[in-house]
This record gives structure tokens, C-alpha cells and sequence, in this order.
């Protein structure tokens, strides 16, 4: 009894100790809310494309024909989304994966502007001027990025894929998938 | 509810019916903003925290009970949203461990407590012969 009272502030230090490891590790964000449609289908909705464009829109009976495809949440008025552009559709190249885009609550002509000015490398785009489509995909904001596995939601980014940390952690996300199929 | 709770909801928002709007008002108040985490979606600025109250109110007004409401979000959103989690096994640790900590405290400030507890010590023989003769002594 005496040896099991006196180990017992040994037990705490090593408890608090853990706690104390897990919650100062780098990689962990406490804002960061947990997809809840992982393994799950993407959404149904068929989404028409910007006006002004002629791609086929964002549509799950295409995106699922691909192994591995990426969709992309963006805005024009999202100052990190710019910032993302370039380097994500440089990242779809180099890894051969097809990108899908989902404008949230946008304007036609301000997001046609901004295809324009930097670039339009979605296959195909829905258009959620409403931000309806938004939330079936359960955003939070944008940008953020999804990787699906013939159709099913395997992994939500958040935030730019801008940057070493964060092109680390998607890149590796993107591995471990690859790795499992 | 909070006094400052009306500001977020904007005149368009609101619901013709009473009833179906003080619903929509009370399941907002209970939903976070997934933007600004520690805030209902009843009191955000946010636009999403402003498309999830016009959605609710959709949804009401369909016809959907406050349970079908809170499962449509959740099904998207996860139980995060949820300022009261419900009890299911994966929240089960969020929900009794308080209690089990407090139970633990408890059982060790019992134990502790009766240990500390000593018994009153009786007098040795010779205490008690000592104890006689000062009585003698001091007896006129």
C-alpha cells in the first residue's frame, strides 16, 4: 500500500506530462474542427459551372471516375485562396491528379476575373453563389481542399496548401492515401 | 438567452411565425459558428453562421422537427457543432469523466482522512501512578 501511495506522484507527473506532449505538439491545431464526411460519398449536388465558362461544373459522377482527384474551395475575395493558386495547381500537375474547384459564395464576374487574371486549372467548377453547396460539404471557410478516392472524401485540408508545414502535412495526407489504395 | 443575442439575426431573417421563429432562435443558440468557434451561429456576423440560420429556418418551416434540424447539421458538421454534445460512446469520457474524477478525489480524501484519524492514546501504568500522586498532592 505505502509503495502504491508513493508511486502515485510519479503516475501524475508522467499523466500531466502526456497531456502536457500532446498538447504542445506543433502539428496539432485546437481549431481545427474534424471533417464529419470523411469515408463518406461527396455530395450529390451537380454543380453548374462559373457563368462565362464551359467546363462541365462539379459533378460527383465524373469526379469519382478518377482514382484520386483533388477539390479545391476557393473564393475571389479570399485573400489566402490567391496565395494558394499557383502552388496548388503546380502541386495537381507534378502529381498528375485532376483538380476540381468550388467556388463559395462568389460573384460570376469577379470569379471569372480572377480565373483570368491567375490561371484556370479546375477541370471543372461549381458555382455555389449561394454557399449552400458549402454546407453540405461541411466548410468552415475558405480555402480548403479535399482529396477523394473514387468519389468518397478521404481527407479535408484546411487553410492555403502555401508553405513548407502545410504542403508537408498535405502532402503526406496524399501519400498515406496512396499508400492504402 | 443572452441579452445581446439579437444583433447577428438580420429583419429578413426572422420568421412571420412566433412559434417557428423562437424555435429557430433557441436551435441557434445552441449551434457554434464553425468560423468563430466559441460563438452560436445565433449571435455570428459570419456568412455561413448567417446561411445556417436562413437554413434552419428552411427547415422549420418545412416542417422538420428541432431533432431532424440538429441531425442535418451534425450529419455535415459532426457533433462539434453541437454546443451540448450529445451522449453517444464517443463522447461518453467528455460527458461522465468529471464525475469520475470527482468520485476518485473523493475516495482519496476519504481514505486520507481516516488514516490521519489517530486513536486517543491511554495512559501507561506508570503515567497513571504519576497522574495518582499529583492528585494526592494537590487534594487539601
Amino acid at each position: 500500500m505505502k509503495r502504491i501511495l508513493a508511486a502515485i506522484p510519479l503516475v501524475l507527473v508522467i499523466i500531466l506530462g502526456g497531456f502536457l506532449l500532446w498538447g504542445l505538439n506543433e502539428d496539432r491545431d485546437p481549431n481545427e474542427i474534424p471533417s464529419a464526411l470523411i469515408g463518406r460519398e461527396m455530395p450529390e449536388l451537380v454543380l453548374k459551372t462559373i457563368p462565362g465558362l464551359s467546363d462541365g461544373g462539379l459533378d460527383p459522377g465524373v469526379v469519382s471516375t478518377h482514382e484520386i482527384a483533388l477539390v479545391n474551395v476557393f473564393a475571389s475575395w479570399c485573400v489566402p485562396c490567391r496565395a494558394e493558386h499557383g502552388p496548388l495547381s503546380q502541386l495537381a500537375v507534378d502529381e498528375d491528379l485532376p483538380l476540381y474547384g468550388l467556388n463559395y459564395r462568389d460573384q460570376a464576374d469577379a470569379a471569372f476575373e480572377w480565373l483570368e487574371e491567375l490561371g484556370n486549372s479546375y477541370q471543372g467548377i461549381g458555382f455555389d453563389e449561394t454557399g449552400r453547396a458549402g454546407i453540405e460539404w461541411g466548410i468552415s471557410g475558405v480555402p480548403e481542399t479535399f482529396i477523394l478516392q473514387n468519389g468518397v472524401i478521404v481527407h479535408r485540408h484546411l487553410g492555403p496548401i502555401v508553405g513548407e508545414t502545410a504542403t508537408r502535412q498535405f502532402m503526406d495526407a496524399l501519400n498515406a492515401v496512396r499508400g492504402a489504395s | 438567452m443572452m441579452a445581446g443575442a439579437a444583433f447577428a439575426v438580420e429583419p429578413d431573417e426572422i420568421l412571420d411565425d412566433p412559434v417557428l421563429e423562437q424555435r429557430a432562435r433557441d436551435i441557434s443558440a445552441n449551434v457554434r459558428c464553425v468560423v468563430c468557434q466559441n460563438e452560436p451561429i445565433d449571435t455570428s456576423n459570419a456568412g455561413i453562421a448567417r446561411d445556417l440560420r436562413i437554413l434552419i429556418r428552411e427547415r422549420l418551416v418545412a416542417g422538420d422537427t428541432n431533432a431532424e434540424v440538429y441531425d442535418f447539421l451534425v450529419d455535415r458538421y459532426g457533433a462539434y457543432v453541437l454546443f451540448k454534445p450529445p451522449v453517444n460512446t464517443t463522447t461518453l469520457a467528455l460527458w461522465i469523466g468529471p464525475f469520475v474524477i470527482l468520485g476518485i478525489a473523493a475516495v482519496a480524501t476519504f481514505l486520507g482522512l481516516r488514516r490521519t484519524k489517530t486513536k486517543p492514546e491511554t495512559l501507561s501504568a506508570e503515567e497513571e501512578a504519576a497522574l495518582a500522586a499529583l492528585r494526592k498532592a494537590s487534594d487539601p
